[in-house]
């Protein structure tokens, strides 16, 4: 059993898909920050047979929940002060996310203007549907 | 300050307003001559379209007011590399409205971000051309004095053809609307369309290859060209381009007040035999066109012309 101490500040995403806590930690620019991050994979789970953990240890806003959101709602968000797990928080898909994916569409405008924010729209919450803002071209998961 | 960039901008109420305000523009010409005195509507055109972009210089000299612009990127300043959003300010400074064509996708929308003047997406590649099917819908109304309960026939090109597209969503906000989708499988219309507009709003429809079936039945047949430039292989484009000839003898298979519509410019889908007969009806298309671009001219510029 590995043992991995608690976080004093920061938060603590339980319930990641098995195997996808690095996407995670690059997709939420973590790799730009010095935080101190445990990524703990192929948890064992009761819910979800096997599960990834992020603990970041970091100031409370760091982490952008929109796009952790987008990432994926089912993970489960504490958020950790003074060593203990002050708030769980309900993830939901963003109504917009802002430069967190690309178009890849060759005939969107966003192609050939760079200086462009790339933003993807909710357009279809039940099926979680994003569409690019300028072109509508529909984004899908890898 | 309003922009149109997809024909569902305006809501059903708002377009029946623009529809009423081209009509009194199409049979009280004289009220509106001087409408527009003084204003200058830009026509940025980055890829040649000479008939969008004639309309549009049409209907804005048939106001009184005075048009200026370019008919290609080479010609405009995009050649030496400056952005839609660096010239939509610069444009600002010199017109009053603007109608943007460009082969890039969502490009009337960044100009419409950054304009303070108002934009109309006059096409953006494959994605929208929304005063075509404002003029499509102003069309319908004036043939069928409404645009519900009809069952329209879309032939040709469903795949790409962004008009078709626009068509459907457009016209699904109405009542008892049907659709008859006439294509080969190779071009039926993308899913997206069946399942976010069709299905999702529970609207009827029927996909069916042979244009001979579904001619006894339909309101309006909506032809469409098959665009060279989709096919990737000339022997397919060939095949395809063939598929449906609209001619006399197929007519004849149609109800009297089946009217025949095409956003032109046709190739060889509509025999030329049939201009004569009363139901087609594209050139009238085109010429409405002119009437609902003045409607929007005036509407965006927000000039009331009194009675």
């Amino acid at each position: 059993m590995l043992n991995i101490s608690g976080i004093n500040e920061g938060y603590v995403l339980d319930h990641v898909k098995a195997g996808t806590a690095l996407k995670v930690f690059h997709d939420l620019g973590l790799d730009k920050h010095d935080y101190t991050v445990a990524i703990i994979m192929n948890v064992k789970s009761n819910k979800m047979g096997k599960k990834d953990i992020l603990k970041i240890e970091c100031p409370r806003g760091a982490i952008d929940l929109d796009v952790l959101g987008f990432i994926d709602h089912n993970i489960s968000v504490n958020i950790v002060k003074d060593g203990f797990i002050i708030e769980k928080r309900k993830l939901t898909l963003p109504a917009e996310v802002h430069n967190v994916i690309k178009c890849e569409n060759p005939r969107c405008i966003t192609t050939i203007e760079q200086e462009l924010e790339h933003v993807f729209i909710l357009t279809d919450p039940e099926k979680e549907v994003y569409r690019c803002k300028y072109c509508e071209e529909k984004y899908i998961r890898k | 300050m309003r922009h149109l960039m997809n024909p569902l901008d305006f809501s059903v109420g708002e377009l029946d307003d623009l529809m009423n305000l081209a009509s009194d523009i199409e049979q009280n010409p004289d009220k509106y001559a001087h409408a527009c005195d003084r204003k200058k509507l830009a026509t940025l055109f980055y890829e040649p379209s000479t008939r969008t972009r004639l309309s549009f210089e049409a209907a804005m000299l048939n106001l009184g007011g005075s048009v200026l612009g370019f008919s290609e990127a080479s010609s405009s300043s995009a050649s030496k590399g400056e952005s839609v959003s660096d010239t939509i300010r610069v444009i600002g400074c010199y017109a009053d409205i603007v109608a943007m064509r460009h082969p890039k996708e969502g490009a009337p929308l960044v100009a419409s971000i950054h304009s303070k003047v108002p934009v109309i997406n006059a096409g953006d590649g494959g994605h929208q051309h929304p005063t075509q099917t404002l003029a499509d819908l102003y069309t319908i109304r004036k043939l069928h004095g409404r645009l519900s309960n009809l069952t329209i026939g879309l032939c040709g090109d469903l795949k790409f053809g962004r008009t078709v597209h626009s068509l459907i969503e457009a016209l699904s906000r109405y009542e008892g609307i049907k659709f008859v989708l006439i294509s080969p499988k190779e071009l039926r219309v993308p899913e997206y369309i069946r399942e976010e507009v069709l299905e999702k709003k529970g609207i009827p429809y029927q996909e069916v290859e042979k244009m001979e079936d579904a001619m006894p039945n339909l309101d309006i047949l909506y032809m469409t060209r098959i665009q060279r430039e989709r096919f990737f292989n000339e022997d397919e484009y060939l095949r395809m381009k063939g598929f449906y000839i609209l001619d006399k003898e197929k007519m004849e298979l149609a109800k009297p007040d089946t009217y025949v519509l095409h956003p032109l410019p046709r190739v060889n889908e509509i025999s030329v035999d049939v201009d004569d007969d009363p139901r087609a009806r594209y050139f009238e298309q085109a010429q409405n066109a002119v009437y609902m671009r003045m409607a929007l001219i005036l509407t965006l510029l927000e000039i009331n012309v009194e009675a």
